[in-house]
């Protein structure tokens, strides 16, 4: 389990974090999503002790990172994918890892075979292509079992095929008890992959819930209506609780479902030439939230 | 599995620590063939250079001159050749830890050995210890061949005679120093280019911009510059304006323990 609580973390004057508190709990996917520059890198090297933070802490199972016993059968970590050296084979880079923790000499062959890289053992890491230094790094975050494991935003750059991969690998991982994050901007990737989401902005703890939560709190539905009698519907429908805007012969109603509408025009007797449904997809709800985390962040502040 | 359990929680003595950080760092050396090409390219060289220059040297050489046979000095003369492998190892040395940077393993590295002390020292010894060998190795085969060119046209040494065992084995130990100072300034710069740059400058450019001086400014410079004083292992014979062998290395040693200092007061304590 992974603890972060009240991280701050600042460059050379800028807030790159700003007491960040969340938990990674075992047996999960928690997805850590933000924009361009939100501190999702910055937080995980925190966690990973490579950066050490202004103020406030994170641990892993009670323990500060250079503190593990053996740090690689406590967590696993990808962070880059390009971090191997070129001219060192595969097979070398995990014996080399396996070495440092003392590990079984066999977990390389295994974690090899479980990224699906032992025909390719042999090579040198700069020969790979992108997807192939990928499985790598993952095959070296495997190698210690860890019973936590990170992963700076995996599928950067990788094909359909490699992106299905690591989204059911991170889910296997996590059904074997493991606590698994996995950061992304993407939040239509993390609905199919996380099951609970941090999402931060600026540095900032915007949501900390279940998916289904985000899902539920977010996704409202918009109904867009075409009628002749926009002005007499609009009364009509506000009488029913719903919130309409009007404009050139189209209602945009949030609050009331698409057949309520229906219903409604035809008891009026308002006659409708369109009646759509438009749910607005995860993508926006996401954006619209991290649009907006700084008004949130003093909306909060004022409460 | 549900968390850290019991195994996790079993902490290895420090010297186990050490020992598999440093198993780690020498399956990282020797698993990279451009160190191996390096190395092998740098033991050819460092023969050849030397019997070529002790032909050459031997060639001049005048029984008849009593000066010259006082100066004479078959053993450095073997020795000459010592350059090739001294730059292969400050290079090297710079490699061990610079390499790391470009493509963001050191951090794979510092999270699978997180103690930045331990890291560096493990990085140092398993550089020392293989300085070591290939500096004992090279020194004495470029002793042996050069005696075997001497011996056509001038007197040669033996391991026997005085100052020539210690020579011999000094200048072995002298590679292994340069091959550490280099590591430390690997770390202290971080890059290879400029950490080469800066080995070059300390080994070659600024003592051979010393001869340049004015005598009063050159000799004392010359005598109390590093890796210059180090060199004295190689001479057999005293020089004047010069360390000698012991007190030369001790200084070069002293030199290589502070930008070591430097080096692990940077990689331990600054931020990233
Ligand atoms: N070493 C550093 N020195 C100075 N500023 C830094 C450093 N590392 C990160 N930052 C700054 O901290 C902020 C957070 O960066 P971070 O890389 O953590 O964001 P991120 O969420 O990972 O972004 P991305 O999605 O682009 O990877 C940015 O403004 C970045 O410029
Ligand atoms: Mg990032």
């Amino acid at each position: 389990m992974i603890v972060v609580e009240n991280m701050s973390k600042r460059f050379a004057g800028a807030k790159a974090v700003s007491d960040l508190s969340f938990v990674v709990r075992p047996g999960v996917v928690t997805g850590f999503l933000g924009p361009n520059g939100a501190g999702k890198t910055t937080t995980m090297r925190v966690i990973m002790g490579l950066e050490a933070p202004t103020s406030g802490r994170a641990t892993i199972g009670g323990f500060a990172y250079r503190d593990l016993p053996v740090p690689l059968k406590a967590v696993g970590a990808l962070l880059d994918a390009r971090a191997a050296h070129p001219g060192r084979d595969a097979r070398s880079h995990l014996a080399a890892l396996a070495a440092s923790n003392r590990l079984a000499k066999s977990r390389v062959d295994e974690v090899l075979g479980l990224v699906g890289l032992e025909t390719v053992a042999h090579r040198r890491a700069g020969t790979f292509s992108l997807g192939m230094g990928q499985r790598l790094g993952i095959a070296a975050a495997l190698l210690g079992d860890p019973a936590v494991l990170l992963f700076d935003e995996p599928t950067n750059g990788l094909d359909p095929e490699g992106i299905l991969w690591i989204r059911n690998l991170m889910r296997d991982l996590a059904a074997e008890g493991r606590a698994v994050l996995v950061s992304s901007h993407l939040m239509s990737e993390m609905a199919l992959t996380a099951d609970h989401l941090v999402v931060i902005g600026r540095g900032r703890l915007i949501a900390d819930e279940p998916l289904e939560a985000f899902v539920a709190r977010t996704s409202t539905e918009t109904v867009l209506v075409r009628t002749p009698e926009p002005n007499r519907l609009a009364a009509v429908l506000a009488g029913l609780g719903a919130y309409t805007t009007t404009g050139d012969g189209m209602l945009e109603v949030v609050g009331v479902e698409a057949s309520v509408i229906g219903d409604a025009a035809l008891a009026a007797g308002a006659a409708i030439h369109e009646l759509t449904p438009v749910r607005a997809s995860l993508e926006e709800a996401f954006m619209e939230l991290t649009r907006d985390c700084v008004e949130y962040a003093a909306a909060t502040a004022l409460r | 599995m549900t968390g850290l359990d019991a195994a996790v929680l079993v902490r290895p003595t420090r010297w186990a620590g050490f020992s598999a950080a440093c198993h780690s760092e020498w399956i990282k050396f020797r698993s990279l063939h451009s160190n191996r090409a390096a190395l092998t390219g740098a033991a050819v060289l460092t023969v050849a250079i030397g019997a070529l220059l002790a032909m050459a040297t031997s060639s001049h050489f005048h029984p008849g001159l009593v000066a010259g046979q006082a100066a004479w000095d078959p053993t450095s003369v073997s020795l000459m050749g010592i350059g090739v492998v001294e730059l292969a190892l400050a290079v090297l040395g710079v490699v061990m830890i610079s390499a790391e940077y470009p493509t963001g393993l050191i951090w794979v590295t510092l999270s699978a050995v997180p103690l930045r002390g331990r890291l560096l020292a493990a990085k140092t010894a398993v550089f020392a210890l293989v300085g070591l060998v290939v500096g004992e190795l090279l020194s004495f085969a470029a002793f042996a061949v050069g005696q075997v060119v001497i011996s056509g046209s001038a007197p040669t040494a033996s391991l026997g005679q005085p100052g020539v065992l210690r020579a011999v084995a000094g200048t072995g130990l002298f590679l292994a120093v340069i091959g550490m100072l280099g590591v430390a300034v690997g770390a202290l710069v971080r890059s290879t280019t400029g950490g080469v740059a800066v080995m070059v400058a300390l080994m070659f450019v600024l003592p051979g911009l010393g001869q340049v001086l004015p005598e009063s400014w050159r000799d004392p410079m010359l005598e109390f510059w590093p890796t210059q004083a180090g060199g004295q292992m190689l001479n057999v014979a005293p020089q004047a304006h010069a360390l000698g062998p012991w007190a030369g290395l001790g200084l070069l040693v002293g030199f290589t323990a502070l930008v070591g200092a430097a080096a692990a007061a940077r990689f331990v304590y600054a931020e990233s």
